[in-house]
């Protein structure tokens, strides 16, 4: 439903000032007025994660055009593999660099350009939030940060200069449920299979992610302990689709959904009641004054995270405006704007800077919102008094259970899953 | 419309005679006159050589390919066959999933056949014999194509409200009384994909059997009055064996049209309903194109055979 491309920039006054430019190096072909050229980087990513505000303030501080492309999860990786001149910079999912890396189409970042490598926060650079380990079943992204040099089609074990992916937002997934339609208080991800929600739950049909949230609940029922659920083996894949089949059998599945807009489509109109979903999707809900709960549960969180990436094929000016562009997005404009949309971003220090202390404290610290809380739009989020859903970053971030996952067995996956969709 | 197409007897007749005194003349002429059917289907040929035979003859080549998680190479083998139908023989009877996934298929495109037949047959024969004036068939025509003025999306957004839990459907039915709990199988259920599917797809039964029956010569219906045939008597001995061909234009269309659906089957099943398009989706998302390649093609072969057989009950060159 996202897949049709959305560009940005293209004003009239844009295209007029293009026609100027074009007529004047026809005129005079001197090098000089070709450095003076705008670059535009096409932006390849899911839509949510297009903010038209970040492209036209990285247009207004640093002269480069963001054009973006947008398309769904799935389709990111398949034209980072397929396609990979159609691009300049790719946001994608952590969990797919296990099938990007070796096709072979991604350069690695070189760490000296980004002025704040040393600042990536420790969740996504070491796995860790105060120290403290989080869970790393599935694709971690520590485990997939590094190459072991730019070309390198596998991943080194140890911290290098060169990465994959340079973080531009993460979060940790739980339950959202609507609390006026449901009378009990739900405390784990069993809950998504519980009988007493037949007809009104819902689960992903993104197979990487929902088998994460079938698995985690179907651990916290007690039917099995994995190995690592994010890598099962056949038997354990097998059990999970079995299970899965049986509840959708039972009549306990609504609807599957794919994007963020169904996914709020079936929480707002009631059809579902209780499922797993995406921080900005339950925002969402909010938003048109439907009250809607990201539950937190004893299992922990699923957590996701996403970053640019360059493709194999960018070089010279381009190259340069993207590691213009990425230093910029992590010097705080970029990471203020997309926490006060629940969000987190790479870098927390710089993020704060450019975020109101009452709307940090909120956002980050678990406290009770002193004022108003308004997205970036200026919309009404909460008012004040209330409190952000799972407390504060390290409550939230130190409590992920597992990440989306690419395992080893994913064609075997996929094929099973196939198999729970037609049952 | 019947007007019309005397009409265009008309000019083919004219062009015959015009043609006749033609023949004598010079060599380069009748050379040119001969290629000249060629030249005019030329357009159409190189779109379909360019936009679907090479597409296709690809995609075959590509069903014999290997593939990894993110590659694929060039082999011949009939492994993305053999996983298509892995356990296929050996479970039965129970059913493995592609069979199941094509028997739902098929099962859908049976359905709406169905229902797009009997509901284009009654809209045609609306139109052809009781609206009178061409001008309200062609705003009774634009009626038809009113499902086609949103988009999916739209529509998508648009059932929740009418078939939801607690949509319009449901709360009339509950305030009417006539039933105490809301009907759950209003939406994302095989009635909600059939109801879609129905609505969007009876259109192209009501164009070619509408052109069908505007070709019947009105004598003969007059003729089997006259000679003491009961109303339902004309409709099954004279109407429908005339109609036949757009009956039969409109089932390929429908047909093949279902068979290869998946949006509709996803978002009005909740997306819990198998169908072969979306595998084939889901595979090619994993890119796992020569397996997704396989799909195609037996989906293909499926169609093909569903066509073939519908052409074995008319001889369509015969009758257009």
């Amino acid at each position: 439903m996202t897949d049709t491309p959305r560009k940005t920039g293209t004003t009239r006054r844009g295209v007029l000032k293009g026609a100027a430019a074009l007529a004047g190096t026809a005129a005079f072909p001197a090098p000089f007025v070709h450095a003076q050229e705008r670059v535009t980087l096409r932006y390849l990513s899911t839509a949510v994660n297009q903010s038209p505000a970040i492209a036209e303030k990285a247009s207004e501080d640093l002269g480069i055009d963001i054009e973006y492309i947008a398309v769904n999860t799935d389709e990111v990786p398949r034209r980072v593999i397929t396609q990979p001149n159609s691009f300049d910079l790719v946001d994608s999912e952590y969990f797919s660099l296990p099938n990007l890396v070796p096709s072979g189409n991604m350069k690695g970042m070189d760490a000296n350009r980004i002025d704040r490598i040393d600042d990536l926060a420790t969740v996504i650079a070491n796995g860790t939030v105060d120290g403290e380990q989080v869970g790393w079943d599935g694709t971690a992204p520590h485990e997939v940060l590094y190459l072991e040099n730019q070309d390198s089609t596998t991943f080194a074990t140890e911290p290098t200069e060169w990465i994959t992916l340079i973080p531009t937002t993460y979060n940790a997934d739980t339950l959202g449920l609507r609390p006026d339609l449901i009378d009990k208080e739900i405390t784990s991800w069993a809950s998504l299979l519980d009988p007493d929600f037949a007809g009104k739950t819902a689960i992903l049909n993104i197979p990487s992610i929902g088998i994460m949230d079938a698995a985690m609940a179907i651990e916290a029922r007690g039917d099995i302990t994995y190995g690592d659920k994010g890598n099962m083996t056949r038997d354990e894949i097998d059990f999970t689709i079995e299970k899965l089949i049986e509840a959708k059998r039972a009549g306990q599945f609504r609807a599957f959904w794919s994007n963020f807009q169904e996914s709020v489509n079936l929480m707002a109109s009631g059809e579902v009641v209780i499922q797993s979903m995406w921080s900005p999707a339950v925002t969402a809900v909010r938003t048109q004054g439907i009250p809607c709960v990201y539950q937190p549960l004893k299992e922990g969180y699923r957590a996701w995270a996403s970053g640019f990436g360059l493709p194999r094929t960018i070089d010279g000016r381009k190259e340069d405006a993207a590691y213009e562009f990425i230093n910029w997005f992590l010097s705080g404009w970029a990471g203020a704007h997309l926490s006060k949309q629940g969000y987190y971003p790479a870098v927390l220090e710089t993020a704060k800077e450019y975020m109101e202390p009452y709307e940090w404290a909120y956002w980050y610290e678990g406290k009770k919102a002193e004022q108003d809380i308004l997205a970036p739009d200026g919309r009404l989020l909460e008012e004040a008094g209330a409190m952000r859903d799972g407390g504060s970053y390290a409550e939230r971030m130190g409590s992920v259970a597992c990440w989306n996952a690419v395992m080893d067995e994913n064609q075997y996956m996929v094929r099973k899953w196939n198999e729970f969709i037609a049952a | 419309m019947t007007e019309a197409s005397n009409s265009v007897t008309d000019t083919r007749t004219e062009a015959r005679q015009d043609r006749a005194p033609a023949r004598g003349r010079t060599s380069t002429r009748r050379a040119g006159a001969a290629l000249a059917p060629y030249l005019q289907a030329a357009p159409m040929a190189l779109v379909f050589l360019l936009f679907f035979v090479l597409p296709l003859a690809a995609t075959i080549v590509v069903s014999f390919w290997q593939y990894t998680h993110y590659s694929i190479e060039p082999a011949f083998t009939l492994q993305n066959y053999g996983d298509i139908f892995s356990g296929c023989i050996r479970d039965l009877p129970e059913l493995c999933t592609t069979f199941r996934t094509y028997i739902s298929t098929l099962k859908f495109g049976l359905i709406v056949w169905a229902t797009t037949l009997v509901t284009g047959f009654t809209v045609a024969y609306f139109l052809a014999f009781h609206v009178r004036t061409l001008k309200v068939q062609v705003i009774f025509f634009l009626l038809c194509t009113v499902p086609f003025w949103t988009s999916i999306v739209i529509r998508m957004i648009s059932w929740i409200p009418l078939l939801g839990r607690n949509g319009l459907v449901n709360q009339t039915l509950m305030s009417m009384g006539v039933i105490d709990t809301p009907l759950e199988g209003l939406l994302y259920s095989d009635f909600a994909v059939i109801l879609a599917m129905t609505h969007l797809y009876t259109l192209f039964m009501v164009v070619p059997i509408f052109n069908s029956l505007m070709r019947i010569d009105r004598d003969l219906i007059e003729a089997a009055r006259d000679a003491g045939a009961s109303g339902f008597q004309t409709l099954t001995v004279i109407i429908i064996p005339l109609g036949r061909p757009g009956i039969l234009i409109g089932s390929i269309f429908v047909v093949t049209i279902v068979m290869g659906d998946f949006l509709t089957i996803g978002i009005m099943g909740g997306q819990q309903i198998a169908s072969v398009g979306k595998v084939i989706q889901t595979q090619m998302q994993f890119l796992q194109f020569p397996l997704a390649a396989a799909n195609a093609v037996i989906l293909l072969a499926a169609v093909l055979v569903g066509v073939w057989a519908l052409l074995k009950l008319v001889d369509i060159r015969k009758e257009l």
